[in-house]
């Protein structure tokens, strides 16, 4: 034998290939099992750790969570259970694009079909619609819980100015799903959208430059591609409804949870810091770089432990069983309820009356005072406003705390009943006594624009709250105030709306007393 | 000054103030970019401003005048319009109603709009509700082959008529 060549492997140290081969073959399920999660079972602090950031989808929760964060009186669930819905929005929704016609002439009909003869086809509908209403009751919520927890203060400002981006995209998804069925419900909600979109022609009609320019003109055309809703109109709903708003969502999401993180967790009532207390078991297989430039209430190691839980299995199940409860309560509405579906399209016969979805209905109060304002100017001006309040109330007490404490409490409730004393008021004197209009029937449409019962009453809600945090000596209870103005003149005006308004938006006290036609 | 890193602090002292920057050649490159984005986003975003609307003709020819001379008025529903013929002369108003555009219905002595509630009388002037204006008047013609045409898309003063 050549000396120079290598002496061959003994037998027994490397098996033959073949008898390789057939051990790994009956390993596989193990070794798939292992290669797919690599860590231990999640028993110790370590490998809990562990089974929260080797995980591509848990890995945007922390892993460990502040007690506080995991009771139900921190968030409500409501951002989680928002999460949920758009998820099965978007999965329901991929179902549904698979029969649907986006055209004038097939989008009815494929809209019945999906109704009434694809298998599931009503069940994912429903769903569709129902978590639809859901996403946005919840994101007014979640709004209210952030607000009024304090949620908006800093580092947490613009993550609060992103929500804002994604309650009008809410509402902007939920608005453009609406046209896609083309039943009378839909032309009509989307005619009078589309006219709002031009109502800016009200001012500059009134200022006679509407000729040179044209900025609501401009808009309609943009939305609609045409002069009236038609082909063009729901061809472009559909883009935005399916694609454009969807995608800009998942951006804006993405944002907003990963600001969470680098906001150091959520707002959280402040208390004594446990420094340099040595609780974990096992030092951490993970050195935590990144954390360290992390800002504020991170969760250090070895720092604060007390205070914090593994997030799994604490957060995980929370999770978890929140969203199982939502998918359950929607798979329950989808089962008994099914969402409706007019006659089909009729440009030529509006509804009356034309109501639009619940969320609109307080907006379409306005509207029937002045188009521009109501549709337009007033709610521009309550999304700037809101989106503002982290900058303008930078007082630090009380952070994490609903209502800021006492004080708060009081404030809040005092601001509702002066609210509601306001709106009903103001209703029942424009019911009764109508507007300037009325009074004088020459009087210039821009008087009514800048001069009607719903600017009257925006009016009255900023100096109330001027008046609070003047008297109070606080920027945060002035914010208290002004926000609980708003959100109580919304859930007013859409109840007036929804149960005292019928045809030819004249007032009932219910339904029963509308003329038969 | 907070106990913790940071999070108490305003998001000014968060940060370390920026160094002031003599660096023109990069401000100005930055600048650029930013321009040029912004102009490439102006352009792109004419693309769903419609240079021709998908309408079929504004201007319908609806028969002969002498159709619309024995009634007072005669409406046209799949026009959204009615057309008058008086002594003076011969007039259209449309059914569009100028708050939000939904199909106002004719009354006795005026019209109102079944979606807010706004009201016009018989010229077509406001009377209530929210409409910012009166109901709309549409140009009247007579085709070369004699027949009435509505522009459904020009507008004409309250006091033209078109003399049959
Ligand atoms: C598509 C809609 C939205 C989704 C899916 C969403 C989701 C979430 C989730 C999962 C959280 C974690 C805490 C929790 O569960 O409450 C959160 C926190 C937060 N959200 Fe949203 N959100 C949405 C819209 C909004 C809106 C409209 C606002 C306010 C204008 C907002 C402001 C905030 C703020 C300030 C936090 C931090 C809360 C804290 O630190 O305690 N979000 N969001
Ligand atoms: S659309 Fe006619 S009153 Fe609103």
């Amino acid at each position: 034998m050549n000396p120079t060549m290598a002496p061959e492997t003994p037998p027994e140290k490397k098996p033959k290939a073949l008898r390789r081969f057939r051990r790994n073959l009956a390993e596989t399920p193990r070794l798939f099992r292992d290669s797919l999660v690599r860590h231990g079972r999640p028993t110790s602090d370590r490998s809990a750790s562990q089974a929260i950031f080797t995980n591509f989808f848990l890995h945007i929760i922390p892993t460990r969570i502040d007690r506080y964060s995991l009771r139900i009186r921190a968030t409500l669930g409501l951002g989680v259970i928002t999460t949920v819905l758009f998820l099965l929005l978007t999965g329901t929704g991929i179902a549904l694009m698979i029969y649907y016609k986006p055209s004038t002439a097939e989008a009815y009909n494929s809209m019945k079909d999906i109704h009434y003869v694809v298998p599931t086809g009503r069940f994912m509908r429903n769903i569709h619609r129902w978590a639809a209403h859901g996403m946005v009751a919840c994101v007014f919520l979640h709004m209210a819980r952030a607000f009024y927890t304090g949620a908006y203060k800093a580092p947490r400002e613009f993550n609060w100015v992103i929500g804002m981006g994604l309650f009008v995209l809410t509402l902007f998804l939920s608005f453009t799903g609406y046209l896609l069925p083309w039943d009378q419900l839909a032309f009509w909600a989307v005619t009078i959208g589309s006219e709002i979109a031009q109502s800016p022609r009200e001012l500059t009609d009134a200022l006679g430059i509407t000729q040179w320019f044209d900025p609501g003109g401009a808009q309609k055309h943009i939305l609609l591609g045409a002069n009236h809703v038609g082909e063009e109109a729901l061809i472009r709903f559909y883009v935005l409804h399916v694609i454009v708003l969807p995608l800009a969502t998942t951006v804006l999401l993405g944002v907003h949870f990963w600001r969470i993180r680098k906001d150091g967790g959520l707002t959280r009532p402040a208390r004594p810091v446990v420094h340099d207390r040595i609780v974990a078991q096992q030092a951490p297989a993970k050195t935590y770089g990144l954390m360290a430039v992390v800002r504020g209430r991170t969760p250090a190691v070895d720092r604060e432990m007390a205070t914090t839980v593994p997030a799994w299995p604490n957060a995980i199940f929370a999770i978890a069983a929140l969203s199982m409860l939502t998918m359950a309560v929607m798979l329950a509405l989808g089962l008994v309820l099914d969402a409706p579906l007019k006659e089909e399209a009729n440009p030529a016969v509006p509804e009356n009356p034309a109501k639009a979805p619940w969320y609109f209905l307080g907006l379409q109060e306005l509207v029937s005072y002045s188009a521009f304002m109501g549709g337009i100017g007033i709610p521009a001006l309550v999304v700037l406003g809101l989106m503002l309040v982290p900058y303008l109330d930078r007082e630090r007490e009380n952070i994490g705390v609903w209502f800021g404490g006492r004080q708060g409490k009081y404030v809040c409730l005092l601001s509702a009943v002066f609210t509601a004393a306001v709106v009903v008021g103001i209703l029942a004197f424009t019911v009764t006594q109508g507007w300037l209009r009325n009074w004088y029937p020459d009087i210039p449409q821009v008087v009514i624009t800048f001069v009607n019962p719903g600017t009257v009453m925006l009016v009255i809600f900023a100096l109330w709250s001027f008046a609070i945090m003047s008297v109070s000596n606080s920027t945060r209870m002035g914010a208290l105030a002004v926000f609980t103005c708003f959100l109580i003149a919304f859930i007013i005006l859409t109840y007036f709306a929804i149960v005292h308004r019928g045809p030819n938006w004249d007032f009932y006290w219910s339904q029963s007393q509308w003329p038969r036609h | 000054m907070s106990t913790e890193p940071g999070g108490d602090l305003q998001s000014s002292q968060r940060f370390a103030p920026p160094q002031e920057r003599r660096d023109f050649l990069g401000l100005a490159a930055i600048w650029s970019a930013v321009g040029a984005c912004a102009f490439a986003l102006i352009g792109a975003l004419r693309l769903p401003m419609p240079s021709v609307f998908p309408e079929s003709n504004p201007k319908v020819k609806l028969g002969p005048p002498s159709r619309f001379l024995d009634a007072e008025v005669t409406a046209l529903p799949e026009q959204r319009l009615w057309v008058y013929s008086t002594s003076e002369g011969m007039y259209a108003i449309s059914a569009v109603c100028t708050h939000l555009g939904c199909i106002v219905a004719k009354e006795e002595d005026g019209y109102f709009c079944p979606c807010h509630g706004s009201r016009f009388d018989a010229m077509g002037n406001v009377v209530a509700g929210p409409a910012p204006r009166g109901l709309v008047y549409l140009e009247l013609s007579i085709s070369p082959d004699g027949q009435l045409v509505v522009d459904r898309q020009k507008e004409v003063a309250a006091a033209v008529r078109l003399k049959a």
